[in-house]
């Protein structure tokens, strides 16, 4: 099971915080790494140490779900959203790993070729947007990519706290439609 | 008798399906004191069990059973099991509709008469007049409620509507106003006014939206005279040795297969179902399917000429606010083939939430070109273009070779290819559309593609001669006197309007032939 779960946000970044576990322990521990220097992994899990949220993952290894994570960010790139919706929308793909072999082959083969064509320090190394996208161009139209890549139209946009980054305001009825509410506001025209 | 019916009852009229066409036949003869049975294979929703979630209530409402697609068409690539996005669901397509209930002009009845054979288009004439058909067109305006006819005021305008407006005023179109909308704008027929939720397309929570689930069936049950079973999936009709049609074999809400007797049997499954249901009821006197003695049963699939044209401007708009469809533009409507094309199409508002924008906006596509739209949710507006579009024989359903439904019967193929004539038309209408924003600031446009198909006509059409169609000027087929079409795939040719106030109008129309036959027991 995977689980987004919330915890304390750490005061700095590497002090040791309520919960979970701190940057320094995980660096300790070995077999860290980080995602554009945000996220943290390690053993069965990837921790944003600022923004108080963790993934743990059963299925997949946590590198392999922190590199999901960023492709699904370089696929449908929205400066404004913050990385735990991309991990919300990513992190299907660990349990259905364990339940379904191809998928699982699908996605940890798929994230391998990623890491292949970005050479050294792998896809998660690469600093530049454009890189990883001049990698992503030439593996669009494979399955791994296309399932990915449409699992996100739902699995990123279909968050219902997502909506209100983007102005949409969601479901009406309990607040009786827009007939008082703006429905014709409009000014500039 | 009185609703309910026994199975074993070969007097019962039945209806199959629960829409535009089939919620309202099943009224009308109710209403006329016959005795009605209609199936649905869907479950019945009341209006409060409606969901202001797009995906939620696509969901609870969408016909999702699968299909498969050929031909063309993208959305044969973006959606292969998806070619129409329509209901199953007490009510229908109804229950999912925007409201937009407009007549069809004149010439539109005369296709082939006003616009001359068209290479590769099998145009005809429908074998009624606007002329026959317009007292059913008022009857139909009076039930639903529609706007701008008797003496009901129209909706105010949105957003939306303001910005299509104002773009119109700068491209100097006249018609443009908040439509003819079966939507109410005061309460009316015991049901409100709407209320702006801008979920049209999700069903409407208040009811103000006519849709046969709450005005039609329910008028009927009233009567004693109408039955409707949900959850009942029919899957075969039967005939005897003289050719009539004797009943229906459907599967029931446990799962059991049961054999309804009739009198009459009137499809109205939307035009994929309908002839899918007519294939698959062929037998040894009926090798290609039920009154497909033509070979048209399936062919001439229309689903009118679309695409959507979507814009961003410097401020905000918040298009979702407010009725869905909540206007229009005519003036692009008329025959004027001084444009490159034959017929004429429409210009109405449309949005989308965020959830379905992103799926259907430009489908496949990633990256920054295509979030950066999004990021500029809140600035957009955006209309549906709906056109005629030609109607191609080879343009048709037939039944898969291998797939089978849960039954074990074939399910539809959808086959699609945009006839020249098409083309030339949605480019045309992508070009006024993003003219028509730009005249009012649009920084950005998108010239947005077809989505899975609402509109689905002509697979059982009519023709006066029985070699050109399906079925006569009254829905009933030319091979079987006691079988009857009522949905939208009657359309000999779909006209730039939104259909259902065509269905509507000739399900009327057809209850009063349907009783005066069986006054006069000739069926
Ligand atoms: C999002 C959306 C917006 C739309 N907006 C407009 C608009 O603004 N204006 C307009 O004019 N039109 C609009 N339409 C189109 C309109 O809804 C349809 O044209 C109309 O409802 C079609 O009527 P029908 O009777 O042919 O089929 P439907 O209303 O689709 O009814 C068919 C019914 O038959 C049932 N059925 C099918 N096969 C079987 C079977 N074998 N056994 C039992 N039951 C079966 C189905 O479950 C369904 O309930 C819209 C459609 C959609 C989806
Ligand atoms: S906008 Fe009006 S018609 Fe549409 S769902 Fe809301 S209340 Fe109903």
């Amino acid at each position: 099971m995977v689980t987004i779960f919330n915890r304390k946000p750490d005061r700095d970044e590497s002090g040791p915080s309520g919960k979970g576990i701190s940057r320094r322990d995980l660096l300790k521990s070995g077999g860290s790494a980080s995602l554009g220097a945000i996220l943290i992994i390690s053993g069965s899990s990837i921790i944003h140490p600022k923004f108080a949220w963790g993934l743990e993952t059963t299925n997949l290894d946590p590198q392999t779900m922190a590199t999901l994570i960023q492709m699904a960010r370089d696929v449908y790139p929205h400066d404004q959203v913050p990385d735990r919706f991309y991990a919300i929308a990513v992190k299907p793909y660990d349990a259905k790993a364990g339940e379904d072999p191809k998928t699982k082959k699908l996605v940890v083969d798929g994230v391998a070729d990623l890491d292949k064509r970005a050479g050294k320090g792998g896809y998660l190394g690469l600093g530049w947007e454009e890189d990883r996208l001049a990698i992503l161009r030439k593996i669009e139209d494979t399955p791994f990519f296309q399932t990915i890549r449409g699992g996100l139209v739902t699995g990123l946009y279909n968050q219902k706290d997502l909506w209100p980054i983007f102005g949409y305001e969601g479901e009406s009825f309990s607040k009786g439609g827009y007939i008082a509410r703006g429905f014709s506001d409009i000014e500039w025209l | 008798m009185a609703a309910p019916y026994d199975l074993k009852d070969d007097s019962v009229v039945v209806i199959i399906g629960s829409g535009a066409g089939g919620g309202t036949l099943g009224n009308e003869l109710a209403q006329k004191g016959i005795d009605v049975v209609i199936l649905e294979a869907g479950a019945r929703h009341e209006y409060d069990d409606f969901i202001n979630d797009e995906w939620d209530s696509f969901g609870q409402l969408a016909w999702v059973d699968k299909r498969t697609t050929s031909g063309d068409w993208r959305v044969a690539k973006d959606f292969p099991n998806l070619p129409a996005w329509i209901v199953k669901s007490v009510g229908g397509s109804t229950t999912h509709w925007a409201g937009a209930s407009l007549r069809f002009q004149d010439h539109e009845f005369e296709a082939l008469t006003h616009y001359g054979k068209v290479k590769g288009a099998n145009l005809l004439d429908w074998p009624i007049t606007l002329a026959e058909l317009e007292p059913y067109y008022a009857k139909a305006e009076d039930k639903m409620g529609v706007t701008r006819t008797n003496n009901i005021e129209g909706l105010p305008g949105n957003n939306n509507f303001k910005v299509l407006k104002a773009g119109a005023d700068k491209l100097g179109y006249k018609e443009c106003n908040t439509g003819h909308m079966a939507i109410n704008s005061a309460e009316r027929d015991d049901r409100m006014s709407c209320q702006q939720t801008g979920f049209c397309f999700q069903g409407c929570k208040w009811g103000a939206k006519w849709s046969t689930l709450y005005t039609e069936i329910p008028k009927g049950e009233k009567t004693g005279k109408l039955e409707v079973r949900p959850n009942s999936m029919v899957q075969k009709i039967e005939h005897d040795k003289s050719g009539k049609v004797t009943g229906v074999l459907y599967v029931d809400k446990d799962g059991k297969q049961q054999l309804q007797k009739a009198r009459i049997v009137a499809v109205a499954g939307n035009s994929i179902e309908s002839p899918r249901l007519l294939l698959n009821s062929a037998s040894s006197m009926f090798p290609d399917g039920l009154g497909n003695s033509s070979g048209q049963v399936g062919r001439n699939y229309m689903r009118h000429t679309t695409g959507s044209v979507y814009a961003v401007f410097e401020k905000p708009v918040h298009m979702y606010r407010g009725t869905t469809m909540a206007g229009i533009i005519r003036d692009e409507a008329k025959h004027d083939p001084s444009r490159g094309f034959v017929g004429g199409y429409e210009m109405e508002t449309l949005s989308l939430g965020i959830p379905f924008l992103a799926a259907f906006l430009d489908p496949g596509a990633w990256g920054r070109s295509f979030t950066s739209a999004l990021d500029q949710y809140v600035n957009m507006a955006g209309m549906w273009i709906v056109g005629e579009d030609m109607p191609q024989e080879d343009n048709r359903i037939t039944l898969h070779k291998d797939e089978k439904d849960k039954y074990g019967l074939p399910i539809a193929n959808v086959n699609f290819s945009d006839h020249p004539n098409d083309k030339a038309m949605r480019d045309h209408a992508y070009k006024q559309g993003q003219d028509l924003y730009k005249a009012v600031g649009a920084v950005r446009t998108f010239p947005t593609p077809p989505y899975p198909s609402t509109h689905n006509l002509g697979t059982n059409r009519m023709s006066e001669k029985a070699k050109d169609g399906v079925v006569n000027k009254n829905g009933q087929s030319h091979d079987i006197k006691n079988l009857f079409i009522a949905d939208g795939s009657q359309f000999t040719t779909g006209g730039a309007e939104n259909p259902t106030l065509t269905i509507v109008s000739l399900a009327i129309r057809q209850a009063d032939y349907i009783a005066q036959e069986m006054a006069a027991k000739t069926i």
